[in-house]
């Protein structure tokens, strides 16, 4: 049974979602609704499925024949896991970061601009505004703006992360997936990557998967624990951690885990 | 106090129970001057407006608490951030229990109303000055934490031996009276519970002076002499 908190709008509808590695049942039968502008985190050991529940968002199982899903995940009313859904508009529509920082090899601005070309067709001045926009958004257009036309990889770890962040909303999407976008970071960089998720959520949904259940508690307004692929409780993170529903839960945040 | 933190919703979070400690402040403090001109003044009911406060100064004490546990857990305060939360949740207790005593004055004050024969420090006003030293004292710790102003919080310590000095001389002039005339006993009374509050209303302003302290220097200061304190806020 969840024990699962009713979200004012949501984004994301999810209804008895399952997932399968082969034989290997990784998420069994989830329900939950992921809330439009706020910041959720997905917490739980290795293992618990949360990674493979934040990359059903976007398909990213279709690259492997043996991976399947099965229940809904419902965005702005259309199940997206249905084969009939455009997987690159999915994406368009579901932006990802990943754990370490990819840049693409190429320079600063064509990193931008480069997710941009395969969906809109804009004017050089466009382009140039839309790189500008997705960079002053991530918080790195200061340090930047003098050497858009260097190599994405001169950046620092922490500089290339608001750079991947950068191109993900430069497509304009609804929602942003986070997978451990800071565990390569040292806490400075984690810090500014922390609050531009804060300001990222005034205009998009975002969902951040993350081994540490502080950042969990410091970024977002709700955190769902998952354990064994089940969803365990989903609430307001300032109620999960101060007074969880479950004992599984609790044992959890307070380190009395196994 | 300026705070500067990466996150913008920590400092608003920060912000937050300082203005609230602040706004709990005025109350009591405001409670304090409702319980002695009830005292001074001989109003009917000078309870009513005193008990409303009161619950809403006990929620005040219960939210704040909770804000700062929240700040704990999601915020994890280090250095002066955890000093501030920590003394945040024992300020709110020493003003909730400032406005215990606020009540317990305004309790014993209605009796005291009735009767023509008043003990001798009620009828010279020598409680009523030892409640305005008492009141001022709170007033200025708690302009000494919304400045964190160590200068000022030592200045409020050293003014409680002053409101004890005058306290045991209220006391012995009240066991004078209680000598000449028995009668006199239990307005007496009354008279000695409503100064001893008055002088505890001193005690809890000084804790929340050696707390401003503890914030700004990291020196714990609740059982250290006057003379320490005095030190340690010179520089």
């Amino acid at each position: 049974m969840n024990s699962s908190v009713a979200v004012p709008h949501p984004r994301l509808t999810i209804r008895d979602l399952s997932f399968y590695y082969g034989r290997l049942q990784a998420l069994k039968s989830i329900s939950m609704d992921i809330p439009a502008n706020h910041v959720t985190a997905f917490i739980g050991p290795s293992g618990c499925g949360k990674s493979t529940l934040l990359r059903t968002f976007n398909r990213l199982y279709e690259l492997y024949p043996d991976q399947r899903t099965e229940g809904e995940v419902r965005l702005d009313g259309t199940n997206i896991l249905e084969r009939s859904h455009d997987v690159t508009l999915l994406r368009a529509k579901i932006g990802m970061v990943f754990q370490k920082p990819t840049p693409f090899p190429m320079s600063i601005y064509d990193n931008i601009a480069f997710g941009v070309k395969l969906y809109e067709k804009l004017a050089r001045a466009e382009m140039d505004d839309r790189v500008e926009w997705a960079l002053t958004r991530a918080a790195l257009w200061n340090e930047v703006k003098d050497k858009l036309h260097a190599g994405g990889n001169s950046l620092s770890g922490g500089q290339q992360q608001r750079l991947c962040i950068a191109r993900g909303i430069a497509i304009r999407p609804e929602v942003l997936l986070m997978d451990e976008p800071c565990s390569a970071l040292d806490p400075i960089s984690t810090a500014r990557i922390e609050e531009l998720m804060r300001e990222l959520a005034e205009d998009y949904t975002v969902v951040i998967v993350t081994h540490n259940m502080q950042q969990a508690a410091r970024v977002s307004d709700y955190t769902a624990y998952l354990y064994l692929g089940e969803l365990v409780e989903f609430g307001h993170t300032e109620k999960l951690f101060t007074m969880p529903d479950k004992k599984a839960t609790e044992d959890y945040i307070t380190g009395k885990f196994g | 106090m300026q705070h500067d933190h990466t996150s913008k919703q920590f400092d608003n979070e920060m912000e937050a129970i300082r203005g609230a400690v602040l706004t709990m402040g005025g109350m009591v403090e405001r409670q304090i001057r409702r319980a002695i001109d009830a005292f001074g003044n001989d109003d009917p009911d000078p309870l009513a407006p005193i008990l409303d406060d009161e619950r809403i100064i006990n929620n005040m004490q219960i939210e704040i608490d909770r804000q700062c546990g929240n700040i704990i857990v999601r915020r994890q305060p280090a250095a002066i951030d955890l000093r501030i939360v920590m003394t945040v949740i024992q300020i709110v207790n020493d003003l909730e229990r400032v406005g215990d005593e606020a009540k317990k004055i305004a309790l014993r004050a209605r009796p005291l109303a009735g009767i023509e024969e008043r003990p001798a420090p009620v009828r010279g006003n020598e409680i009523g000055r030892l409640s305005e030293m008492a009141r001022a004292m709170l007033q200025a710790a708690l302009d000494a934490y919304a400045r964190l102003d160590v200068t000022a919080a030592a200045e409020v310590i050293a003014r409680d031996e002053q409101v004890d000095i005058e306290f045991g001389a209220i006391t012995r002039r009240l066991m004078d009276g209680m000598t000449e005339d028995a009668r006199t006993i239990a307005a007496t009374l009354d008279a000695l519970f409503i100064a001893k509050s008055i002088e505890r209303i001193g005690d809890h302003a000084t804790n929340i002076a050696e707390y401003v302290i503890h914030i700004v220097k990291g020196k714990d200061m609740r059982h250290a002499p006057l003379e320490a304190i005095r030190r340690e806020t010179r520089a």
